[in-house]
C-alpha cells in the first residue's frame, strides 16, 4: 500500500535555515546539510528546500546549499523560491534537485509549468499553491504571500494539473508556524478536485494534527519545518503514531 | 565501465551520484558502437513511452548484441519498461521485447495515478525471475516489505520474470530479472539504502 509521506522543509536564507510564523518574524533553526543529514536518519520520505529570499546571488549560494544536501541524501529534494525561468529550474536540477516547486513564477506565467513538464517530467513539477480561507474559497497568494493572485486554489490546482503539474504543495497561509493543526477543509478540497498527489503544508504542531490531515484532510503527503527543526517531535515517533492510528508509512 | 545511456527523458543527476556512492564508474556512450566497452547497461528514464522512440534502431540493435554476450542490463522506471514488448501509452513504439508482455496504465478505484511516493515490495520467494533460486540475486538482501520511491503512471505486468511486486490498485511488476537482465520500477537512486542495495547487486550480475 501506498505509503502517506512525511516531508520536511528548510526554509534556507543566507545559507541557513530560518523559520518564522505567517510568513514573518524569521528564526535561524541551523545548517541544512546538518538537518537534512538528520532527518534522513529519522526517516523522512523527502526533503523540500525553500529559498525564502532568493535573490540573484543568494540563488548562486542556493545552488551550493542543494549540491552539499543532495551529495550525501538519496531520497527525493525538491527545491523552490525564486524559480521563474526555465534556466533557473535548470540550475536547481543540475545542483541535485529533483523536482522544482513553483509559486508565483507559475501565477504569472503558467506556460512554464508545460515548459519544466516536457523537459524533465511532470514527477519533477511540483506547484505551490499558497492559500488562505476567503468567503467560501480559498484565495491564492503569490509572493511569499504578499499579493493576492485573484485565484481560487482548488481552480488553479486543476489548472495546474491540467497543465502539467506533478503534484500540488498547498500551503495554508493562515496555519503556517501556528501550529494549530492544517487546514483540513482546504486540503481535501483540493486533493479531492485533482488526481496528482497533494502535499499539505502549514499549521502542524501535535502528532494527531497529521493524522487529521492524512485522514479528514485526504492528503498524499504533509509537510512541516517547526516542529521538526526544534526537535519538538521526531520523525520516527511521528511516523510510529501514524502507524499505531493504521495510516500506512513507511518506517 | 557502465554504460548510462542518455536519450534526454528526464535528468540523470541523481542516478550518476546514486552509482558514484557504491563505486561504480559510469560513461556516456556518444554513439551505438561505443558500448563496444561497456561492461554493463543501464536505461534510466522518466516520462512518455514515446521518448524511447530515441532508442529504437541502433541503439536497441547495440542493446541487444551486448546483451546476447552477457553484458548485465538493468532498466529503471521507464527503462524497465522499455525491456517489455510495448507499452498502450504508446501503441505504435516497439519496446527492446526482452520480456514478455506489455505495459499498461495503473488503475483501481480511491487510487491516484500518478502512483507517487513510498511503497513496499513483495518479494516472493518462490519468484526466481527466471533463474531458479530462492531469490533472484538483483534482489539479495532487500527484505520483504522494503519500501522504495516510485513515480509512475503505467507499469508492467506480473510475469514469470517478476522479483517483486508492488500493489498500487492492482499488482505490478517491481523488480524484474531473467538472467543477466533487470528491472526495477522504482528509482532505487532515491530509495535510500534500499535503492543502493539493489544497485550493489546489479554491479554483480556480470561477475
Amino acid at each position: 500500500m501506498l505509503s502517506k509521506r512525511i516531508i520536511a522543509c528548510l526554509d534556507v536564507r543566507n545559507g541557513q535555515v530560518v523559520k518564522g510564523v505567517n510568513f514573518e518574524g524569521l528564526r535561524s533553526a541551523g545548517d541544512p546539510a546538518e538537518l537534512a543529514r538528520r532527518y534522513n536518519l529519522e526517516g523522512i520520505d523527502e526533503l523540500v528546500i525553500l529559498d525564502i529570499t532568493a535573490t540573484l546571488e543568494q540563488r548562486r549560494a542556493l545552488a551550493d546549499t542543494i549540491s552539499r544536501v543532495a551529495r550525501e541524501l538519496f531520497i527525493p529534494l525538491a527545491v523552490g523560491g525564486g524559480i521563474r525561468t526555465e534556466a533557473d529550474a535548470a540550475a536547481a536540477v543540475e545542483a541535485g534537485a529533483d523536482k522544482v516547486s513553483l509559486n508565483t513564477a507559475a501565477l504569472s506565467n503558467p506556460a512554464l509549468i508545460t515548459t519544466l513538464a516536457r523537459r524533465y517530467g511532470s514527477q519533477a513539477v511540483v506547484v505551490a499553491i499558497d492559500a488562505k480561507l476567503a468567503g467560501d474559497g480559498f484565495s491564492v497568494y503569490a509572493r511569499s504571500g504578499q499579493t493576492a493572485a485573484g485565484r481560487d486554489a482548488v481552480e488553479w490546482a486543476r489548472e495546474a494539473e491540467s497543465r502539467g503539474a506533478g503534484e500540488i504543495l498547498l500551503t495554508s497561509i493562515d496555519r503556517d508556524g501556528t501550529k494549530i493543526g492544517f487546514d483540513c477543509p482546504m486540503t481535501a478540497a483540493v486533493s479531492q478536485a485533482v488526481s496528482i498527489p497533494v502535499i499539505a503544508s502549514g499549521g502542524a504542531g501535535s502528532l494527531d494534527d497529521f493524522v487529521e490531515v492524512f485522514t479528514t484532510g485526504s492528503a498524499d503527503a504533509a509537510l512541516a519545518a517547526s516542529v521538526f527543526h526544534y526537535a519538538e517531535t521526531s520523525v520516527r515517533g511521528l511516523k510510529q503514531h501514524l502507524r499505531q492510528r493504521g495510516i500506512p508509512v513507511r518506517l | 565501465m557502465i554504460a548510462l545511456i542518455d536519450y534526454k527523458a528526464g535528468n540523470l543527476t541523481s542516478v550518476r551520484k546514486a552509482f558514484a556512492a557504491i563505486g561504480a564508474e559510469l560513461y556516456d556512450p556518444a554513439s551505438p558502437a561505443d558500448l563496444e566497452r561497456a561492461a554493463a547497461i543501464v536505461v534510466p528514464g522518466v516520462g512518455h513511452f514515446s521518448a524511447t522512440a530515441a532508442l529504437d534502431g541502433a541503439w536497441a540493435e547495440a542493446i541487444r548484441a551486448r546483451v546476447a554476450d552477457g553484458r548485465p542490463l538493468l532498466g529503471i522506471c521507464l527503462g524497465l519498461q522499455w525491456l517489455f514488448a510495448g507499452s498502450e501509452e504508446a501503441p505504435g513504439c516497439p519496446g527492446l521485447g526482452l520480456l514478455a508482455g506489455t505495459c499498461y496504465r495503473l488503475k483501481g478505484s480511491g487510487i491516484k495515478v500518478p502512483h507517487v511516493g513510498w511503497n513496499s515490495l513483495a518479494i516472493d520467494a518462490g519468484r526466481s525471475g527466471g533463474g531458479g533460486e530462492d531469490t533472484a540475486p538483483i534482489a539479495a538482501g532487500v527484505a520483504h516489505g522494503s519500501q522504495v520511491y516510485f513515480t509512475h503512471s503505467f507499469a508492467a505486468p506480473v510475469t514469470a520474470d517478476t522479483v517483486a511486486v508492488t500493489e498500487h490498485g492492482e499488482p505490478f511488476a517491481a523488480i524484474v530479472q531473467r538472467g543477466h537482465i533487470a528491472g526495477v520500477q522504482f528509482h532505487p537512486e532515491k530509495s535510500g539504502d534500499v535503492g543502493l542495495r539493489i544497485l550493489r547487486n546489479f554491479l554483480q550480475l556480470g561477475k
